[in-house]
């Protein structure tokens, strides 16, 4: 039931990926609230945080932004549609390992979801594809008024919203991009640039898989720091840095294709050779052979319309996906074999990669300011 | 990644990345999956610093440890062990620690962002009104009918003044 409302609708994360940011996949932002007068979930005794979700649950599903949206308690989800919400980015593991009294509310295209009795009573999460966040923002931001008009905040005019864990309190704004970087990756110089970016107070994370090398070269980019900052210069940090690494992200690319680009060629046309003709592909492997591909699709090796057949693999490929496409729950040599069966049809169609360079090919459409923000 | 990161514990290759200012000075942690996932580093855009920056148990005095929040219960070991806090009030039971933990970990120890003001106007109209509505209480049982007139003619008007801005919004 919820699963093929999932999957029924045109999602934000897997439709709408363009040309203009070929760096910056999504963009997020997350406030964690908390009911005033009641212990933080953690703390909470089960009939507190049963009363938050039965006060929550009703007041976040009202919302005009939820219309037609899906509401549950997490309980009620069986294991396989946890772990796809999780993949999709919807709720947190640790919403969907901890799921006694705990709740979820997400919006008809999947751009927000409100988790309830996660670390705080409320994490409100807006995600759009592209570099976006004053649209992201303004989402969060209208969520949370609203929600507002009916929930009493725990709230301290000196250090603001008042969190389960001191790292969030003040703004209780966390806000993020996820990030592809093959060519940092591929040249070595992702270690650098995440040192660097540490010392900035912008945290860094791998996105997929086990290992630094299993990412897919894909990084979520963060604000450590909450209090002390508005909202606005919170992201306006974190975009001046965002924008120092998509600079360093192009030069690499250009370096490469200077240097060595037979080496570039050969990642290339391996990984559309393989996924192509594959019969075993493992969730690492595939988000790999994606980020090539997309990293293909960028210097217009391949067709722009591929970048949606990427974009979506980068989530399709992962476990929870996997089993939901092949109608069971499978172990994972069998998930590997289907995973290989379902990018094969994939790719089916995708033209041969075009082995030469383009004039434009490495120029990077990324606005320098957002136009959005321009616009005020 | 050539060389890739390797976790702070463990050495597995490292996908978290983090970095806490102490006393000015920038220490970095690097984590694998696993590893951050027992240091409650579980969602990717938040983790928790706090049980890595609060000071160890014993460097505090014992009398500061056995601290409690009268409100939720927590105590300060509580809040040591998980880096967590029991609710709201805890902040002020146990500012001692907290107040310091907050300056090293952000950049800065006042908020200057969002403020929930329709909420903290309807939180001071309910204030006022339970204030106002004892009042009244006592006025009456003690007899002191021009205050008590006097306080009632304020609880009707800021009722009104309570509908007015529910309907506004
Ligand atoms: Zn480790
Ligand atoms: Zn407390």
């Amino acid at each position: 039931m919820l699963i093929k409302s999932i999957f029924g609708g045109k999602s934000e994360m897997t439709e709408a990926g363009s040309k203009k940011c070929p760096v910056v996949l999504m963009t997020r932002i997350r406030l964690a609230r908390n009911l005033a007068d009641v212990p933080f979930p953690g703390w909470a005794k089960e009939a507190r945080r049963k009363e938050v979700l039965e006060t929550c649950l009703p007041s976040v599903a009202s919302l005009g932004q939820m219309k037609r949206g899906i509401s549950a308690e997490i309980e009620s989800l069986s294991d396989l549609e946890r772990q796809i919400l999780v993949e999709r980015h919807l709720i947190s593991r640790e919403l969907s390992t901890h799921a006694e009294a705990a709740g979820v509310v997400i919006s008809k295209d999947q751009s927000i979801s409100v988790m309830i009795n996660e670390e705080d009573h409320l994490r409100i999460q807006v995600i759009k594809s592209g570099y976006r966040f004053k649209s992201v923002w303004n989402a969060a931001d209208a969520i949370d008024t609203a929600l507002e008009e009916q929930l009493d905040f725990a709230f301290s005019q000196k250090i603001g919203y008042l969190t389960a864990c001191p790292t969030n309190v003040g703004t209780g704004m966390r806000a993020s991009t996820m990030m592809h970087l093959p060519a940092l990756v591929i040249s070595s110089q992702m270690e650098k640039v995440v040192r660097a970016v540490n010392q900035l107070g912008i945290a860094v994370r791998g996105l997929f898989g086990e290992g630094s090398d299993a990412s897919g070269s894909i990084f979520q980019i963060s604000n450590q720091t909450t209090l002390g900052e508005s909202e606005e210069e919170i992201v306006k940090r974190l975009s001046s840095v965002l924008r120092t690494i998509i600079d360093q992200e192009m030069n690499a690319r250009e370096k490469i294709l200077e240097k060595d680009p037979n080496k570039l060629y050969d990642k290339i046309g391996r990984a559309y050779g393989i996924l192509q003709n594959s019969h075993l592909l493992t969730s690492s492997e595939c988000m790999n052979l994606a980020s090539l591909v997309r990293f293909g699709v960028d210097l217009e090796m391949f067709p722009e319309k591929t970048r949606n057949i990427v974009d979506r693999m980068f989530i399709e490929c992962q476990p929870g996906h996997v089993q939901y496409h092949a109608g069971d729950e499978i172990d994972s040599s069998a998930r590997d074999a289907f995973r290989a069966q379902y990018m094969r049809k994939q790719f089916e169609n995708v033209d041969r990669p075009i082995f030469q360079l383009h004039e434009t090919s490495t120029e990077d459409d990324t606005p320098k300011q957002e136009p959005e923000q321009e616009a005020e | 990644m050539a060389k890739p990161l390797k976790c702070d514990v463990c050495s597995q290759p490292a996908t978290v990345h983090l970095t806490q200012i102490i006393n000015n000075q920038i220490h970095k942690i690097d984590l694998c999956e696993n590893c951050a996932e027992q240091k409650g580093i579980t969602d990717p855009s938040g983790y928790s610093l706090a049980d890595l920056l609060v000071k160890p148990e014993s460097e505090s005095a014992p009398e500061v440890a056995a601290l409690s929040c009268p409100e939720c219960g927590c105590t300060q070991r509580e809040f040591k062990k998980t880096g967590r806090l029991g609710c709201a009030k805890c902040y002020e039971v146990f500012s001692s620690v907290v107040s310091p933990a907050l300056l090293n970990m952000h950049r800065g120890d006042s908020h200057r962002g969002k403020v929930p003001q329709r909420a903290l106007e309807r939180r001071t109209f309910i204030d006022r009104l339970g204030t106002l509505e004892s009042g009244l209480q006592d006025a009456i049982s003690s007899e002191r009918y021009e205050d008590a007139a006097r306080m009632r003619d304020e609880i009707i008007e800021l009722k009104k003044a309570m509908e007015a801005a529910a309907a506004e919004a």
